[in-house]
């Protein structure tokens, strides 16, 4: 009775899922209904948990993760190909050709994101304890990021673009939440709003995509769709494709949905470790891989992928160049790095093993850049411009310590993390052949140039030179609580990429699902063939300039008035502004136009309708006069009705 | 069946006369006599036993008559497995699809009997004495004297023999006479409310009168299928219409006879589920009987009448789709169309729940309309989950009671403010609405989707269209509902809410468990209990139409 979820091996399509045949796998729903259950119990349990709430939610996380390296030892346990499962979850119903179930997908893929979701995770609700130790709402805060993990396991989790298409509202909700959760502070407020709103746009794509896959490909689960790519036109393809793009791009802020991820730093400095900076805003290019059989058959609309992602990379480059707000230059480095990814993987089977690398250990610097920043600001009494700090190293070493790897790692110092992970991406961009893999590689190389500026000029201005703190403000090292994630964060920074890249190790993992050759990636190329040697240099020249105009010179406290560039960037490139133009005016006029068209037609139309059912339900009532002779009557016209009907022949 | 030999020589294809007993199969026959035997007894009990211990004893008798009779149905699933049997040479008929429909009456019934047994400061719904006239001396006296109406108990019992049988019957006479054992008994109940009784009475008698004059036209019809077929066995009757009719219509000429037979048989069972043009009876009976009668007659009568009417479009009118089609595609569009309406402007909470039940008729119809495996299966699950949830909801009207304690309190408008008062009943009483309204991951939804699920399957996309615009209307009152208990302040006093009794307070919890459990994991029942196409493809086969041993058919 059931539909069967499990299709045919075709020759081009590598996902073919088998059968959860182990209690590890079976009940892989736990992952998900751990985290769930923490959120449920916060926030139906009221005050009454405000004592031990937070610690259960910090370990619910914790235990999902175990759960999660257990499955992935599973995983690993079998050969390449068996790799893929299906855990039914829950079948609702099934009504004859018609199956209405829950289904997760664990693969390579999936479980890299679940390890990475719950590790990163566990790390900032440990965190959190220290950094909201004193915020009265404490409890709701833990119930938030709890629901957000879990909606965030559903989204990797899914086997299909609906539960996916779930699980992304749900992030988008529970990010709506975190950032807005100090509400009273009205700039959280209207930040929450507008990523809210935006990506509304985003998922508006998304939405139609899915629609389009169930209408013309009769299909919504990812093996249905996939298999269905060979049969369907290039227009439908390149449609299917673009609008998930779309959906990337609001998700993940890239061009020209960007607007909203420097605002959304409003939210308390945990959040955007964890959503604005390891994992949600890392989904557009989970969607992008996961989709890849969609994109390959649409080259066009790999090659908007790729301009999107480049145009993003260099765009977020330069605003992080120019914020003095140390979180909106960190953001602004997230959309920068997470464009890299997306361009990354717009190239197709060559660059998702290297955008999934990226993305991974990119989860672990920049989180770690971020709780630095945090225990920064909670060292200076949540001051956030970098023109007054200055000279922290000495007053917070671990800080230093930590913050100093990651920035280590994301400029791309040898054999650090980052250093691993963007020379892949550098060397299957070039690899990738042709006019565009020349433009496009060379454009990574200059994204990390930028790089390596405004990640040294932020190191510059809060850890060395001269201090430049206001009165009475007291720098001091924070909690263990908040210290020891940090560390654990820094150790991953400066180990992870290595450990992923080297031997090919995690492109070989990926291999089932991606589909693709193996890069080949060897220390020695990386440093003799040419990108390589320029990545070097580029690196160098970065941070010279840096130290020459941030470290040699004073820094003024208040920002110098400068050129058409930096007054560009220290505006977001006019990001405001064009959404402004774009979107928000014409959307207040087209929202008057409605308005008059709701209030006189929509409004007429439903109160014409309200009202006539009104009257013909009296009237109709009419006929239930309380008399027995009228309701016989009623039955004798009914049955003049009926021997009407039967006598009459269609 | 020899009553029904025609003195001037039977067509010679029909089955001969046996001289022979028929052999009774008593294993399958024990849930109507369990059933009848108690009814009989507890008619007995009323004569023999002491005033004081009547009650109890009829109640135990009552309900571990339908107790025992629910488990015999179980236990006769293995018995008659796929096949079905014959009961007493052919007069019933039972197979899974009839078992099912008998189990959920028998379940339904014994949880209408909690709601008929319930009492509050010591006084049951019934009148102290249905004899006297309203408001009289008498009357008083009997009231004071505490007297009660306990032929209540086996009344119900005859009513649900009549029920058990009415799915069950294989032949016309049979059908006919579950019909009337059904009927009769409901009539007296609706009369005997406590409170405003020649309101019940007038209901009463309005539902006796109309009942005889639908009974008249199925009588008719039977009569008119009789002429056609020279058998009123449901086995006959299909292999006559795929044949042409009786040997004397060889010329073709005697389709107007069955023509009339359907139709005239089919005013007689939309009286029973009533749908609209014959639905009149409905609220006004709804209304005025007491809520634990209406409570019966939503859930199990309904299923009773339901199941009769598949099995007769199914199995004797089977071969003849194209002619009753679209009869029944006009019935179903009228009635979920009115009813619809007419319920958006009832302020009677009674009345209401009758209209939407009329309302469900109709969709239950498109299942009907469908023919097809499918669509039966549909109906019999939209049947289960609605009994359980209307048993609910009238269960929750027994208690809103209006300020000074007396009377239910009908009126909407007094329900407002009662989502503050009682919010523990207030949700209840919007999931039930809810699963009325057919929203997810309630019982309802997954009921309306299996029907017009089988009725797109079939080719009746327009009819599910209006079903659902016609499910649209309908949320409209149920949420209205919702919104006057939660969002609306009541204005002076209130209605009061009665304490849920165990029993009450049972027969919600078993409508919320229902409505959810089916609403959520309904796997287990849609895929076990209801037949499918692995059963076989054409509904005929599910409904078993084989005629006895003895008797051929060609």
């Amino acid at each position: 009775m059931a539909v069967t979820q499990h299709h045919a091996y075709l020759a081009a399509e590598p996902v073919v899922a088998t059968a959860a045949d182990s209690a590890v796998l079976s009940n892989a729903w736990l992952l998900i209904a751990l985290p769930l259950v923490g959120a449920a119990i916060l926030l139906l349990g009221g005050r009454r948990t405000n004592g031990w709430g937070p610690l259960l939610a910090t370990a619910l996380p914790v235990a999902s993760f175990v759960w999660a390296v257990l499955v992935l030892f599973d995983l690993l346990g079998r050969s390449g190909a068996e790799r893929s499962v299906s855990v039914p979850v829950y079948e609702w119903f099934a009504v004859e050709s018609f199956s209405a179930r829950i289904d997760l997908l664990i693969d390579p893929l999936s479980i890299t994101f679940v390890l990475l979701i719950t590790f990163v995770g566990s790390l900032i609700h440990v965190y959190s304890l220290g950094y909201m130790a004193e915020d009265p709402e404490k409890r709701r805060f833990f119930a938030y990021l709890n629901l957000f993990v879990a909606a965030m396991l559903v989204l990797v989790l899914a086997d299909n673009f609906v539960l996916l298409f779930l699980g992304w509202e749900a992030v988008g909700l529970a990010s709506y939440l975190l950032i807005g959760f100090w509400q009273y502070k009205p700039s959280a407020a209207t930040a929450a709003k507008k990523a809210f709103l935006i990506n509304r746009v985003g998922d508006i794509g998304l939405l139609i995509a899915i629609m389009i896959m169930f209408t013309v490909l009769g299909a919504v689960s990812f093996s249905d769709v996939f298999a269905a790519v060979p049969g369907a036109s290039d227009g439908v393809l390149l449609a299917i494709g673009l609008l998930l793009l779309l959906g990337a791009c609001g998700k993940s802020a890239q061009l020209p949905l960007q607007a909203w991820l420097l605002d959304a730093m409003e939210g308390p400095t945990p959040v955007s470790a964890l959503i604005h900076a390891a994992t949600m805003v890392t989904a557009g290019v989970y969607l992008i891989v996961r989709a890849g059989p969609i994109f390959e058959g649409a080259p066009v609309a790999q090659l908007v992928v790729m301009t999107v992602g480049a145009a993003t990379m260099l765009a977020g480059g330069i605003i992080a160049s120019a914020k003095d707000d140390i979180k909106k230059s960190l953001a602004g480095s997230t959309m920068s790095q997470i464009g890299m990814m997306v361009m990354a993987a717009g190239l197709g089977p060559i660059g998702y093993a290297a955008a999934i690398a990226h993305l991974v250990t990119h989860g672990f610097f920049k989180a770690g850049l971020f709780l630095g920043a945090g225990s920064v600001m909670h060292g200076m009494n949540d001051g956030v411009d970098m023109r007054r700090y200055g000279g922290l190293a000495s007053k917070m070493p671990i800080t230093f310590a930590t913050f100093g790897l990651g920035y280590l790692a994301i400029i791309g110092v040898p054999l650090l993390s980052g250093w691993w992970t963007k020379e892949s991406i550098i060397s299957a961009t070039f690899g990738y052949g042709g006019t565009v893999g020349l433009v496009f590689g060379s454009l990574v190389v200059l994204g990390a140039a930028l790089t390596a500026f405004y990640m040294s000029r932020m190191v510059f201005m809060t850890f060395l030179g001269k201090k430049r703190w206001d009165e009475g403000v007291h720098p001091h090292e924070s909690p263990v609580s908040m210290t020891a994630p940090m560390v654990a964060l820094s150790i991953g920074s400066i180990a992870l990429g290595g450990f992923l890249v080297a031997g090919d190790r995690f492109a070989a993992f990926l291999q089932p699902v991606t589909g693709a050759e193996l890069p080949h990636f060897t220390v020695g190329h990386a440093f003799t063939s040419p990108y390589g040697i320029a990545a070097l240099v580029v690196l160098v020249l970065g941070v010279a300039l840096a130290w020459a105009m941030y470290l040699r010179k004073p820094v003024p406290s208040t920002a110098p008035k400068g050129n058409l560039v930096t007054v560009a960037a220290s505006n977001e490139l006019y990001g405001n502004e064009i959404n402004e133009g774009l979107f928000m005016r014409p959307g207040q006029v087209l929202t008057k136009v409605l308005l008059v068209v709701e209030d006189k037609v929509i409004d007429g139309a439903v109160n014409g309708i309200g009202t006539g059912v009104r009257d013909s339900s009296q009237g109709l009532g009419r006929t239930q006069t309380g008399f027995a002779r009228t309701y016989a009557l009623t039955m004798l016209i009914g049955a003049v009705i009926v021997a009407a009907t039967l006598a009459v022949r269609f | 069946m020899n009553a029904l030999y025609v003195a001037d020589g039977a067509p010679p294809s029909l089955p001969g006369i046996t001289e022979a007993a028929p052999t009774l199969d008593w294993w399958l026959l024990a849930p109507y006599l369990v059933v009848f035997g108690a009814g009989v007894l507890a008619v007995l009990f009323e004569a023999f036993v002491p005033k004081r211990s009547l009650r109890p004893v009829q109640i135990t008798v009552a309900a571990a008559a339908l107790i025992a009779a629910f488990a015999l149905i179980v236990l006769q699933v293995e018995t008659v497995g796929a096949g079905g049997a014959m009961i007493a040479g052919g007069v019933l008929a039972v197979d899974g699809t009839v078992l099912f429909l008998q189990g959920t009456i028998a379940v339904l019934a014994l949880v209408s009997l909690m709601l008929i047994a319930e009492r509050r400061d010591g006084r049951d719904a019934f009148s102290a004495q249905a004899a006297t006239v309203p408001g009289s001396e008498e009357e008083r006296r009997h009231i004071l004297a505490g007297s009660q109406h306990t032929e209540v108990y086996p009344l119900v019992l005859f009513a649900v023999l009549g029920m058990l049988m009415f799915p069950a019957a294989n032949d016309f006479l049979t059908m006919f006479i579950a019909l009337e054992v059904m009927s009769l008994p409901l009539y007296l109940l609706c009369a005997l409310a406590r409170r405003r009784r020649l309101f019940s009475q007038e209901a009463a008698v309005k539902y006796f009168l109309l009942g005889a004059f639908s009974s008249a036209f199925f009588l008719f019809g039977i009569a008119m299928v009789y002429g056609y077929a020279g058998s009123v066995n449901f086995a006959a009757i299909r292999a006559a219409v795929e044949s042409g009719g009786a040997e004397i219509f060889a010329q073709g000429d005697g389709e107007p006879l069955l023509i009339m037979g359907i139709g005239l048989v089919a005013i007689g069972l939309l009286f029973k589920v009533g749908a609209v043009p014959f639905h009149n009876w409905k609220p006004d009976v709804y209304q005025g009987a007491p809520t634990p009668i209406t409570a019966l007659m939503a859930s199990c009568t309904l299923v009773a009448a339901f199941g009769a009417l598949l099995r007769v479009f199914f199995v004797p009118f089977g071969g003849s789709v194209e002619i009753w089609e679209p009869m029944l595609w006009t019935v179903a569009i009228l009635t979920m169309v009115v009813a619809a309406f007419i319920a958006v402007t009832q302020r009677d909470v009674k009345r209401l729940l009758a209209y939407s039940s009329v309302v469900h008729a109709g969709f239950i119809l498109t299942a009907v309309i469908a023919s097809s495996t499918e669509g039966l299966a549909g109906a019999m699950f939209y049947l289960a989950a609605y009994g359980f949830t209307t048993l609910g909801a009238f269960a929750i009207v027994t208690l809103v009671r209006t300020r000074d304690g007396g009377q239910e309190l009908g009126d909407l408008d007094g329900w407002a403010g009662l989502g503050r008062r009682s919010p523990g009943l207030a949700l209840a009483l919007s999931l039930f609405l809810l699963a009325f309204a057919g929203i997810p991951l309630t019982s309802g939804f997954i009921g309306k989707f299996a029907v017009f699920e089988a009725a797109v399957a079939a080719g009746a996309t327009p009819l599910v269209v209006v079903g659902v615009l016609s499910s649209a209307v309908t949320a409209f009152f149920y949420v209205r509902i919702i919104v006057v208990m939660f969002f609306r302040d009541s204005e002076g006093e209130g209605p009061t809410v009665a304490r849920a009794g165990v029993l009450t307070g049972g027969v919600i919890t078993v409508g919320v468990a229902a409505t959810l459990a089916l609403g959520i994991f309904p796997g287990p029942v849609l895929d076990n209990l209801l037949p499918s196409s692995e059963t076989g493809g054409e509904p005929a086969a599910v409904m078993i139409y084989q005629v006895t041993d003895g008797g051929t058919t060609d």
